[in-house]
């Protein structure tokens, strides 16, 4: 089981979101988090991130970029851990041939070619979100968690973005607000409503009206 | 309709006034200023001030350039030690401010940046003698405690979305220069400019100390009465203020500092016999030095001493400080309130405009120990010189940024003109910000009017230079500890009203 909660109340700041919450997430999964915006999907996602961020990769819902740096740059910094402190110095200074050129296919692969060097707070909402998503993807890992990694993208980006995730993290939890995306992608859906959990399926059993239920007063 | 008889209350026309705690606390400041004014002398001392103003107003239109050939190396000298001392500044300040949360650390800094260059020249004047590293350190040292309070406090101020995003086991060295130095670069660099400007003119200054700096042959041209000699090197000097942004360029920087060490000059060489002693020995209080730690005599000799110096110097000191500084403070909102339009889009054109700038950059451009010099020889040792100076450099100062934060001001279309423009529209809009530059500037004109006690008005800094040339390093240190102790008590009592009344202001640079 690579993340567990037996029974937790999940919160920050002192107050709590999230009541008796209990799940297993194994190897291999994909998980969707379904529900109302301010359900809860980005708290559970966090307290995630905090005990199991060793060897995962995180996509914070504001995208989490250094508006000053360019595409390359953030990107790299997925790999920062993985190099010396010299070496990260050097490559801020002067962008190294060979991270260039590891970098390179991810940010085509997103549509993010001919932004390389551009500092990243001169990019669109859904340009900044792949460069995100490209970080998190040169940074590999066990697992990755995102959090409406998709929410600025088309329909078409979607569809690039959620298979390139999936080819590069085994295991894939994301918080999503377009359901049928969700149960096109996803091999278990979490609906999150009143401070709970409120279904646990397969996606291969669940109907997009299954779902209606979370999003209803 | 009505009744031809309303009750009487009705027709009062008195109203009754509310005033907000803004305007409270400004009337505050105004009524302390008149009563400090009353209890200051401000009389004219010199025989003919205006026969001398007459032949400085000559030597300023005209200027005699030819001292140049001469001077050349002044100018290089002069942006050397500004460059040297700012470089070291920063750095070690960039450094404190890792650490900043540290309190000790915190209270350093404060006691640092409390002490006017000029002194910390006069002290390391003492330790190393007339050396470049006496020019150096005296800019450093209080740069570095300033630098280290604004970068900690722009580091803290800064969102950092990227923190959450690091890859666990990023190094903190790879995830500083990544994740949070970047964003908040710009502001650390427009900062550090902006205190290579005040560099330059704490280098000129320090001329007057003996420093092979601008100061140095300004004092001579003033003292020989050569006032064309004098007016050509201001000129000359503003000339360099006004054009840094186009010498001053980001990637010349690491060039200049490199090179700027070796064109400081030579010097006496450093004797560390000399440090020694005046850490040990001549700044420990003259009756611990010369009695024994174990009489009871010495401890009485010392409370003698402490009292002596304490009731005589230090307390009329601190009152000349304080009325000094409430004076000026006050003079310079209402200078910097009145000479904001010359450079707002709201009230002048381009041309006027410009010369408003003009003025302006010269005004502020001239250090106010400068300033303070000349109208000291116009009209002769008293308070009005100080008060002129401080506060025509500081109005300037605060004048030039509320002006810049007018033009922000949105009006509506059919808005008034003029003067009613200014009092309605313009005067509500802007006096929030303009009383939090000036209450940013409180503790800097305190620590100004320490260092115009140089040219015999009686600050706290006069007691100072007198006991510096008398050579008691022992009271010296003791007058700077209370002047220290005075200038941070004053900081808070600026980051206390500047919280009750809700001002903050993101500009560092007032």
């Amino acid at each position: 089981m690579l993340f567990k909660l037996s029974n937790e109340d999940l919160g920050y700041g002192g107050g709590v979101v999230l009541r008796g919450i209990s799940i297993g997430i194994s190897k291999g999964e994909r998980v969707a988090l379904v529900g109302e915006s301010g359900a809860g999907k980005s708290t559970l996602l966090s307290v995630l991130q905090d005990r199991y961020g060793g060897n995962t990769a995180l996509i914070p819902q504001q995208a989490g970029l250094v508006r000053s740096l360019s595409v390359f740059h953030n990107i790299y910094m997925g790999s920062l851990h993985r190099h010396g402190t010299a070496y990260n110095l050097l490559n801020l200074a002067w962008p190294q041939k060979a991270e260039v050129a590891r970098i390179r296919p991810i940010v085509e692969r997103l549509g993010l070619g001919d932004k390389l060097f551009v500092p990243t707070g001169e990019l669109s909402g859904g340009q900044q979100q792949r460069t995100a998503i490209a970080r998190a993807i040169l940074q590999g890992g066990d697992a990755v968690l995102g959090d409406e990694p998709v929410s600025a993208s088309d329909n078409h980006q979607s569809r690039v973005i959620l298979a390139a995730l999936s080819e590069t993290f085994t295991t894939v939890v994301l918080a999503m607000h377009d359901v049928d995306l969700a149960l096109e992608f996803s091999t278990r859906i979490i609906g999150i409503k009143d401070g709970g959990i409120a279904l646990d399926a397969p996606a291969a059993e669940l109907t997009r009206s299954g779902l209606d239920f979370l999003y209803r007063k | 309709m009505s009744s031809p008889q309303a009750p009487p209350h009705v027709l009062s026309t008195k109203v009754r006034r509310t005033y907000s705690p803004v305007v409270k606390t400004s009337l505050a400041f105004v009524g302390v200023a008149a009563v400090c004014l009353f209890f200051a002398d401000i009389s004219i001392t010199t025989l003919d001030p205006w026969s001398e103003l007459g032949r400085m107003a000559q030597g300023v239109v005209t200027p005699d350039f030819s001292v140049l050939g001469g001077i050349g190396m002044i100018i290089v000298q002069t942006i050397a030690f500004a460059l040297c001392g700012v470089a070291l500044g920063a750095v070690g300040g960039f450094l404190l401010a890792q650490v900043f949360h540290i309190g000790p650390v915190r209270w350093t800094c404060a006691a640092v940046r409390a002490i006017h260059e000029l002194f910390w020249a006069l002290i390391f004047l003492q330790m190393l003698g007339l050396t470049p590293l006496t020019g150096v350190l005296a800019i450093a040292i209080p740069y570095a405690g300033i630098c280290a309070k604004v970068y900690a406090e722009t580091l803290e101020e800064a969102e950092l979305p990227a923190l959450v995003a690091l890859p666990y086991g990023t190094g903190v060295i790879s995830g500083f220069f990544f994740a949070r130095l970047p964003d908040v670069w710009v502001h650390i660099k427009n900062y550090t400019s902006y205190r290579f400007e005040c560099g330059l003119r704490s280098s000129a200054v320090l001329g007057f100390v003996g420093l092979p700096t601008l100061g140095f042959y300004l004092e001579t041209a003033f003292g020989e009465g050569n006032y064309s000699e004098a007016a050509a090197l201001l000129i000359i000097f503003y000339i360099l203020i006004a054009t840094l942004r186009f010498w001053m360029r980001p990637k010349l920087v690491g060039l200049y500092v490199l090179v700027a060490p070796f064109l400081l000059g030579g010097g006496a060489a450093i004797e560390m016999s000399n440090i020694t002693r005046f850490l040990t020995v001549d700044i420990v209080p003259a009756p611990l030095r010369n009695g024994s730690l174990t009489t009871s005599d010495t401890w009485s000799n010392l409370a003698d001493w402490a009292g002596m110096l304490f009731f005589d110097q230090a307390l009329p000191g601190m009152a000349a400080t304080f009325l000094l500084t409430q004076i000026a403070l006050v003079a310079t909102g209402i200078l910097a309130l009145a000479l904001f339009p010359l450079i707002s889009k709201k009230f002048f054109g381009r041309v006027p405009r410009l010369i408003g700038h003009v003025f302006l950059v010269v005004l502020r451009s001239t250090p106010e120990f400068i300033l303070a010099y000349i109208f000291l020889q116009l009209w002769g040792p008293s308070m009005l010189p100080a008060i002129v100076a401080l506060s025509l450099h500081n109005g300037a100062i605060i004048g030039h940024l509320v002006g810049r934060f007018s033009d922000e001001v949105r009006l509506r279309p059919d808005s008034p003109r003029g003067l009613n423009l200014y009092g309605y529209e313009i005067l509500p809009r802007i006096y929030g910000q303009f009383l939090a530059f000036l209450f940013y500037r409180w503790e800097v004109i305190m620590r100004e009017t320490a260092i115009l006690g140089i040219l015999g008005i009686a600050t706290l800094g006069f007691f100072v230079d007198s006991a510096l040339a008398d050579i008691r390093l022992d009271r010296v240190m003791f007058l700077i500890a209370i002047m220290v102790i005075f200038n941070v008590a004053v900081d808070a009592l600026s980051r206390h009203i500047r919280s009750r009344l809700r001002l903050s202001t993101r500009t560092g640079q007032a």
